[in-house]
């Protein structure tokens, strides 16, 4: 394993999973687009049957969204990412090229399955696992392989250190591979009645209570792992490389890695405040969602001071304007969980549109604005063409943003409105309010939220065209950019 | 004392030994660096010189030869 000058990364995998990473984007976001619009013209619940209700295309929303666009993401970047920062090409192994396409193909043709169960209501009904028994089966061989692909590479390395961002990647691997099967554990019913159930349909192995516990656990480790590890991993790799600015403090952002993963795990009883589970841990779970900021807020602050000095790049480069606006975003939704984990607020925002609200400004905002900035940074790098258009990128940045924030603001002012209104009582300590009060007022927050959807959804296809005509159609480029990504 | 309490209590003490750890942690970052004997720092140069041209910041199989002649001696 001698290096020579002729030894280049291989992108292969990294091209494969970025293409099904635009794909499941756009199909999620298709959807999501389509459930707000149901959600303001109830009609447009009965265009195709079953297929098209609101119950039925939820979960293929969650779940393409986070298993689908994130995930492939995060496996994108991670073939792309961690050769270079290990100094060492997958085509140097044999195995690790055949294993990276495997990992590509299962995971494909599993995804697809999966959604295809879903949209044709075959459910566990769980929330966020609503796979059953033998599609979990299946991802669990799916994450099994990525793992083999991250200690093989890891294990062939020229660089010792582990750059911080494998670190945080490595923290995704192993948090989802403990939460998922945990919280999956089921049972199909044929077993339990005596072959009157079904083969096919599993319930869980937990009840009551103790359900819960473990459900949120997992539900909120699942953003954890799922929807923050990751990307604080992305943009700790793709900020510096792009702006030519090495992390602002090396030391603070392993400090927050241990920061996050001692405190998140603890802080998922917060979706169960004022319910049956004991109540210090109900305590606990808001009081460490409250010390959570302090970790998240480390490292974002960390990203904005890599800037330091360099802010005219904000104006020159769209990707850097991407990729600040992430990790503000991602302040805001940090700043943001932990006040609707204070048991008196939560009274007010649980069960109301403040929740999606909440998760929106997050994942919008962050999750796939960073995700979209690491493919346009990996573009010219893996295709060796210039980005087609700074012209459309900024377009698309400004639509965006202006989607999430309609997004956000419309849900706050929704939920806030519902959670006054349902606990709203005359002097006698009756109910002012029915439910159907509630639908009326909230009807015009909802039309805003669809007219976001359609804009997001929107920008999104302005990114997989400028994309699709970078591959294509962008100049060719003669040697790999160093640090700005180049673009017409 | 029931299970909740001992659940309870459980937690509390597990909360403030990791927090000692985490603490400790800080003081081992900046003391070994004032030590001199390491440089975190310079990991961040790691993301800017990935071409697989430039030599590794800390080269792992340079390290392991230097440990093997170690365990000789
Ligand atoms: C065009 C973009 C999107 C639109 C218009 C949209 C819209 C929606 C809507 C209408 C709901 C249902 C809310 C309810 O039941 O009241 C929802 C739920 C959800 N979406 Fe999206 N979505 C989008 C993108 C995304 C993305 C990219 C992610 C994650 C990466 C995501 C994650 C979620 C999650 C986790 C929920 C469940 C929230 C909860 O239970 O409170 N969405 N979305």
């Amino acid at each position: 394993m001698q290096s020579n000058a002729a030894l280049e990364y291989d992108y292969t995998v990294a091209k494969m999973f970025t293409y099904v990473t635009i794909l499941f984007g756009f199909l999620g976001m298709l959807v999501g687009t389509i459930l707000a619009l149901q959600l303001a013209f109830p009609e447009l619940n009965y265009l195709i049957g079953e297929y098209g209700t609101f119950s039925r295309l939820r979960p293929v929303h969650t779940n393409t969204v986070i298993f689908g666009f994130t995930v492939s993401g995060v496996f994108a970047t991670w073939y792309y990412f961690a050769q270079r920062v290990l100094k060492v090409s997958m085509a140097e192994s044999r195995f690790l090229m055949i294993l990276g396409k495997a990992h590509f193909w299962v995971y494909f043709i599993g995804a697809l399955i999966a959604t295809i169960t879903l949209v044709f209501g075959i459910s566990a009904g769980k929330e966020y696992a609503q796979y059953e028994w033998w599609i979990d089966i299946v991802i669990v061989i799916i994450w099994l392989m990525w793992g083999v692909s991250i200690f093989g590479i890891i294990g062939i390395r020229r660089e010792k250190v582990l750059y911080v961002s494998i670190w945080y990647y490595l923290a995704c691997f192993l948090g989802i591979a403990m939460l998922y099967l945990f919280n999956n554990m089921s049972i199909p019913t044929y077993f339990m009645t005596d072959g009157l159930g079904s083969i096919n349909h599993s319930v869980s192995m937990y009840a009551g209570t103790n359900d819960a516990l473990v459900q949120w656990w997992y539900g909120h480790n699942a953003v954890a792992f799922g929807f923050t590890v990751p990307i604080v991993g992305m943009i700790y790799y793709f900020l510096p490389k792009e702006s030519g600015q090495a992390i602002y403090s090396y030391k603070l952002s392993l400090l927050s890695f241990w920061g996050l993963m001692f405190v998140y795990l603890w802080a998922g009883s917060h979706h169960l405040l004022w319910s049956t589970v004991p109540d210090w841990m109900q305590t606990m779970g808001s009081a460490f969602s409250i010390v959570l900021i302090l970790p998240s807020w480390g490292s974002a602050i960390n990203m904005l001071l890599t800037m330091k000095g360099e802010w005219n790049q904000l104006a020159e480069n769209p990707l850097i304007k991407f990729m600040v606006i992430a990790s503000t975003f991602y302040m805001l939704s940090t700043i943001e969980g932990p006040i609707q984990a204070i048991k008196s607020v939560n009274a007010i925002a649980h069960f109301t549109d403040w929740i999606p609200g909440h998760v929106h400004d997050g994942v919008l905002g962050w999750v796939v604005f960073m995700t979209m900035a690491a493919l346009f940074h990996m573009a010219p790098r893996m295709w060796k063409r210039e980005i087609y258009s700074k012209k459309l990128m900024g377009i698309q940045f400004w639509m965006q943003t202006t989607a999430v924030v309609l997004y956000f603001t419309s849900m706050w002012v929704a939920g806030i409105t519902q959670g006054m209104m349902w606990r709203a009582v005359d002097e006698y300590g009756n109910l002012v309010y029915s439910f159907i009060d509630t639908v009326t007022v909230l009807h015009p927050y909802y039309v805003i939220r669809g007219v976001s959807g359609v804009l997001y959804l929107t920008g999104f296809i302005l990114f997989a065209y400028n994309m699709y005509k970078t591959i294509t159609a962008g100049r060719e480029l003669t040697e790999e950019p160093q640090f700005k990504t180049p673009m017409a | 004392m029931d299970i909740q309490d001992i659940q309870g209590y459980g937690m509390f003490f597990l909360t403030i030994f990791l927090t000692v750890i985490l603490y400790w942690y800080i003081i081992y970052l900046y003391r070994s660096e004032k030590k001199g004997e390491r440089d975190f720092e310079k990991y961040g140069r790691i993301a800017l010189d990935d071409s697989i041209g430039t030599p590794p910041v800390e080269d792992k199989i340079a390290s392991e030869r230097e440990n093997t002649k170690e365990q000789i001696k």
